[in-house]
């Protein structure tokens, strides 16, 4: 059941028009700190309010400025995963996971002692198995790993029967050896969610991993929303293109049929087919630079180049131009021995992006 | 000679100020509380008054909250003689006089700390139990109050302490009437102006304990976390 956002907010200057409909799945919102990524999602949360638009979940309005509807956070029933999973410290892991049934007015015990109902705690303590971290039960927040911090918050989510899930950042307070298990848990838990899952990030390894789309967001505008196969292959513009990951994009025009000038780099290719009408910018991935003239039929000639190290490859930055941009080129480390710069690299004709503004 | 003293002294400023502390305390306790969690949410200018008009008997000399006591409750006044007359209710000269002095002396101490200690809350904990579907009061109860205990214990302490040795305000309101309003802090000024230092040193080094052992109480409490 889908999540359909249209929001305008200006806040602190920083203008903000989100446009866009979140099926069931996991929705990434992919974009630089400060693009207006935390901003949207408070605005779904009820934590903040929009200036103006409307917000609708499951069919329920949420939020409607010309309708004069305005849900309270409580109302909403969507849950929040805050980047540092917002835990409370005065509570108990068990605790933590049965505020969760806060809104639930059936697990609620009347009368002297109030609190949960007896099967609302076993509810809870299951939910605590599952996320494995049944024997932290009556620990307290800080004394919790991230990973563990993380699987509370979870649970606390999960008890809570949202709707729609919003996901602030989850691994960005992880070290990053624990990122990888932690997303791998997350995928299973998201997997078998069956709801609207919005998950910000600015990682573009994150996003490949976790989610079923894409929504690239640039100064508080979802710039292209795609699937996700489709936003790696061709983001489409050039702020998508370097939010997933495309190291080389140089201003482009075309000059004739199939030929299409480089002028960041000084070179002109020539292609056998597929031109679109209308492009602003090529980018070229660095690890598709191949060696072997088979591989490709567009030759960047190696004019000038210098090596830098990385622990498990090596980048080669080379102009193809005398006044050209370095363009970059990623390739493997094999027993540690710089490679041997070619004279020539190629590439292929499909994996040159046509990217707009 | 030091037994003859304690067996010959009056005990009641002890008893009177304690008592008028505790009451002080209570009263600032809650009233304090309820305006810090009205105001520290507030818009910055809405902030910036109501927290200088509730400081305000903090930085002004007590005698001139003693002045506008009187103003209110003076018998001859209007408001005062409507609460005698209506109510029984008499500020001036009676014990209700020291509490009344010594709360609002010790208010803005109560207030400050409190709204410092919410201010401080992390805003996420409070968004997070929002989304829960935790009420208001039960985020206030479960989520702000106890994520703001340090401040609140400190700032409580700090209250009842400057409410036990409030002398300006009460002096005027309430008089010093042996047994009924005469509180340590006027005893002292009291005996200090018949040249008795005996006395004076005596509930003197009282008072110095009592502030000392709550001040090593309030450190012992926030210390813990």
């Amino acid at each position: 059941m889908p999540l359909e956002v249209n929001i305008r907010k200006t806040f602190d200057g920083f203008q903000l028009h989100m446009e866009f409909t979140a099926e069931d799945g996991v929705f990434a919102f992919l974009g630089a700190s400060g693009s207006g990524k935390s901003l949207t999602c408070k605005c779904i949360a009820g934590i903040m309010t929009p200036d103006e638009g409307r917000i609708v979940l499951n069919g329920r309005v949420l939020y409607d400025s010309e309708r004069k509807i305005n849900l309270s956070p409580q109302q909403r029933r969507v849950g929040y995963m805050f980047q540092d999973y917002a835990l409370f410290p005065n509570m108990t892991v068990l605790e933590n996971v049965l505020c969760g049934f806060s809104g639930n007015e059936a697990a609620r015990r009347r009368g002297p002692g109030r609190g949960f109902r007896t099967e609302y705690i076993e509810k809870a303590n299951d939910l605590l198995t599952r996320f494995q971290i049944s024997e932290l039960s009556g620990k307290y927040p800080s004394e919790l790993s991230g990973g563990q911090k993380q699987r509370c918050a979870m649970a606390r989510i999960v008890a809570q029967e949202p709707e729609a899930v919003l996901l602030d950042e989850p691994f960005s307070a992880l070290d990053s050896h624990l990122r990888w298990q932690m997303e791998t848990e997350m995928r299973t838990i998201l997997a078998s969610m069956g709801k609207p899952v919005i998950f910000v990030t600015h990682s573009r390894d994150e996003v490949f991993h976790l989610a079923d789309r894409v929504c690239a967001i640039k100064d508080g505008q979802a710039e292209v929303i795609l699937d996700k196969k489709a936003f790696f292959e061709n983001p489409g513009t050039r702020t998508a293109a370097l939010l997933s990951g495309c190291k080389n994009i140089s201003k482009a025009e075309r000059k004739g049929p199939g030929e299409v000038y480089a002028a960041d780099w000084g070179v002109t290719l020539h292609f056998r087919e597929r031109i679109p009408e209308q492009f602003d910018f090529i980018g070229i991935r660095a690890h598709y630079f191949s060696m072997d003239p088979k591989d490709g039929e567009h030759e960047f000639e190696i004019l000038e180049s210098h090596v830098t190290e990385d622990p498990f490859e090596w980048t080669v930055s080379f102009r193809a131009a005398p006044e050209g941009q370095m363009i970059r080129w990623k390739l493997p480390k094999r027993n540690g021995v710089p490679p041997e710069i070619p004279r020539y690299l190629y590439v292929r004709d499909e994996d040159i992006m046509f990217l707009r503004k | 000679m030091m037994m003859e003293f304690l067996e010959k002294a009056d005990f009641s400023p002890l008893f009177i100020s304690l008592k008028t502390g505790i009451a002080a305390t209570v009263i600032c306790f809650f009233l304090g509380i309820f305006a810090a969690s009205r105001i520290y949410r507030a818009g910055p200018k809405t902030k910036a008054l109501l927290d200088g008009l509730l400081t305000m008997p903090l930085v002004l000399p007590p005698t001139v909250a003693g002045f506008f006591l009187l103003l209110i409750f003076s018998l001859k006044r209007p408001f005062g003689n409507a609460l005698y007359t209506h109510f029984g209710i008499k500020a001036v000269q009676t014990w209700l006089g020291c509490v009344i002095a010594a709360s609002v002396i010790a208010f803005p101490l109560m207030y400050r700390n409190a709204r410092a200690a919410f201010e401080q809350v992390d805003e996420n904990l409070i968004h997070a139990a929002r989304t829960l579907g935790m009420s208001e009061w039960e985020i206030f109860r479960r989520v702000l109050m106890p994520a703001a205990k340090p401040g609140i214990v400190s700032g409580t302490v700090l209250t009842f302490a400057r409410a036990l040795g409030e002398y300006g305000a009460t002096s005027m309101l309430a008089g010093n009437i042996p047994g009924k309003t005469g509180t340590i802090a006027q005893k002292i000024a009291m005996v200090i102006q018949n040249g008795d230092y005996a006395t004076a040193g005596f509930w003197t080094a009282v008072i110095i304990v009592i502030a000392f052992v709550i001040v090593v109480i309030m450190n012992l409490g926030t210390s813990g976390r």
